[in-house]
């Protein structure tokens, strides 16, 4: 056996018996779709953390880096800032004023079931794009770290699947959340020793690195012998479109991140807001020191790899497991690659629960059945159900995909989506006591219609053909988003909306009447 | 027992506040003035601050490119103090929240008190 396989091995042993732990303590809603909001504000933190250091942050940045240096490092700094906006506008009220869900902020005042129906399709629609380009990513890694032992794609993307379905339907968030926590504490520890060993390389003198980063050797698309500063900007994004897409894409992660169902649905799972608030500061921390280390990971990838040998040995994502491979030998680069597969495992996981939470809870319970369970528990088990039908589903377009699709535009999709639909109509929802369900509903349906075109029509799907230049819609299809839910409520007058402003500010404000730990 | 079709989070006994008196508390305006005095000026700067490193790197990248020490450029330096002043925002922001849990607290004081 590899080392690299008895490593998952171990890793799916301990998220199992988590998993079994958990399963015993979860009894009723609260338990099972928020951990009793029970966490403590470092575990929520960490785990906050975690879903967000997903695998397109750990190999995907490694490998922008790697390849087209500084321009990379640009997604690193955009993904700390966003927490920003959570922490300032989001993360309190949200868990002042919500249950389980995102759209339980918007259905306070507004009518329940159209808002319902809107924010359950847009927290799909985020998080099936999510989970795919996540899957993809894993199922061409796990297949390629253990081609020794004959695991293919196809055998790599069922049993990805099939694990996350047992956490979420046994586990519930309690046990998505301890999975989350133990990755989060191993890609850490994986990343600060990674870039130990790289200044370690360079005799432990940042002044040498600099230099080496400064003249990266590579083959261009012509097959010339290039030297390039990977420091200096604009190996990536170029002229005439690539200042605006740089733009688009900040837009695209500064609000998108507070519009995020699986990294919103984390603050319903502590006591309070001063809890919340907290969990962002952990959060804050753990995140912006990794993104800072992505200095060492990519850059070093860069400089003591190579771009050449990476693209010979698995491409841009194998980047960080290829540097482990040169600094610490086979047993480092089984460590690093059993971390990236925890990383995949916990991160569909979490996307998981917030899918099928939002189905249950927004769908099944709310619009379908007008805010009634009709036995005790039903909730629950349409939950469970549905986290095995997103898993099957995932499971099916993944493979359909085939290892090799483009998986960058459906990451750009989520965050584009989240942010031009989602964070419209939870930020008026909150502030504008005018804001109304039509305007929830033409915002919602806006932003979500606007960056699904425009991603369509962009170079990420059309190539050379592209009509809309730039890779991310964001800095059109937000502003629309917004566009959308300001224009559709001056489309008529809801006084029941206008009058519950003031239930949702004092709630939202003071904390007043929110479900504490081990509510029901 | 079917939960009573409600859009209700929390405890029930809270239903009887009158949640458009508490809105017009002096306690509970004062909140909402100091939560904006500081949130909506630190939200605009952290914004500004933030998009002009995209904007100087497509826009201005001969002065991005400018070398401070060795091949560390402007940019690089640049993109490194988001970080920190990322979380100073955030360290002024939870000073400043100390502050509005304390008014928070004040108002749902006040809510005891004229309950009794």
């Amino acid at each position: 056996m590899s080392p690299a396989l008895a490593m998952f091995l171990g890793f799916i042993a301990v998220t199992l018996w988590i998993t079994w732990w958990a399963a015993r303590r979860n009894t009723g809603s609260s338990a099972y779709f928020a951990a009793g909001r029970s966490l403590a504000a470092w575990q929520n933190g960490v785990a906050v953390a975690g879903d967000y250091m997903s695998a397109a942050s750990f190999l995907g940045i490694a490998g922008i880096i790697a390849f087209q240096g500084y321009d990379g490092f640009m997604y690193s700094v955009g993904w700390l800032v966003a927490y920003l906006t959570v922490l300032l506008i989001v993360a309190e009220p949200l868990r002042n004023a919500g249950k389980y869900t995102m759209a339980d902020v918007l259905a306070y005042r507004l009518s329940p079931r159209p808002v319902r129906a809107m924010g359950a399709l847009s927290t799909l629609t985020v998080s099936t794009f999510y989970m795919i380009a996540q899957m993809v990513g894993a199922g061409a890694l796990v297949s390629l770290l253990l081609r020794d032992t004959g695991i293919g794609y196809e055998t790599a993307v069922v049993g990805i699947g099939v694990l996350m379905i047992v956490y979420v339907v046994f586990g519930g968030m309690l046990a998505t959340t301890w999975v989350q926590i133990v990755k989060a504490i191993l890609l850490m520890a994986g990343t600060v020793l990674l870039s130990f060993l790289v200044l370690g390389h360079y005799g432990f003198d940042l002044g040498a690195f600099f230099d080496a980063i400064g003249q990266v050797t590579y083959t261009d698309a012509q097959g010339n012998q290039v030297t390039r500063d990977f420091m200096t900007p604009g190996l990536r994004y170029t002229p005439p479109y690539g200042a605006l897409d740089l733009i688009s894409l900040g837009m695209a992660l500064i609000f998108g991140t507070a519009g995020l169902p699986h990294i919103l649905v984390r603050f319903y799972t502590v006591p309070d807001a001063q809890t919340a608030r907290r969990s962002v500061v952990w959060a804050m921390l753990i995140i912006g020191t990794f993104y800072i280390l992505t200095t060492f990971l990519g850059f070093g990838a860069a400089t003591i790899v190579g771009r050449d040998f990476i693209a010979g040995n698995g491409g841009t994502n194998m980047s960080a497991p290829l540097l482990a491979q040169a600094l610490g030998g086979d047993l480092f680069f089984a460590f690093i690659s059993a971390i990236a597969f925890a990383t995949i495992l916990a991160v569909v996981a979490g996307l998981t629960i917030s899918a099928s939470t939002s189905f249950a809870h927004d769908f099944w319970t709310n619009v379908l059945h007008h805010g009634r369970e009709r036995r005790e528990g039903e909730e629950v088990r349409v939950a469970r159900v549905t986290a095995f039908f997103v898993g099957a589903i995932s499971i099916t377009i993944a493979i359909a995909l085939g290892p090799n699709a483009n998986v960058a535009f459906l990451v750009a999709l989520a965050f584009a989506v989240a942010a031009s639909a989602n964070l419209p109509v939870i930020v008026l929802s909150l502030l504008w006591k005018r804001f109304n369900t039509a305007g929830a509903v033409c915002g919602l349906a806006t932003g979500l219609v606007s960056s699904l075109v425009l991603i369509v029509i962009s170079p990420s799907i059309m190539r050379a053909d592209a009509i809309f230049p730039l890779e991310n819609p964001g800095i059109v299809s937000i502003p629309l988003g917004f566009l959308g839910a300001v224009a559709g409520t001056f489309l008529r007058r809801e006084p029941e909306a206008e009058r519950k402003f003031a239930e949702l500010s004092v709630r939202a404000n003071t904390g007043l009447g929110a479900e504490r730990a081990g509510g029901h | 027992m079917p939960n009573p079709p409600r859009e209700k989070p929390g405890d029930e006994d809270v239903d009887v506040v009158d949640w458009e008196r508490v809105a017009a508390l002096d306690e509970f305006r004062a909140l909402l003035k100091a939560k904006r005095k500081f949130i909506v000026p630190a939200t605009i700067f952290f914004i500004v601050y933030y998009f002009s490193l995209p904007v100087l790197v497509g826009y201005a990248p001969q002065l991005m490119a400018a070398k401070v020490f060795g091949v560390v450029n402007v940019a690089y330096l640049f993109a490194l103090s988001q970080f920190f002043v990322a979380w100073m925002v955030a360290w002024a922001y939870v000073r400043a929240a100390a502050r509005f849990d304390g008014m928070a607290q004040r108002v749902l004081d006040r809510i005891k008190r004229d309950s009794r």
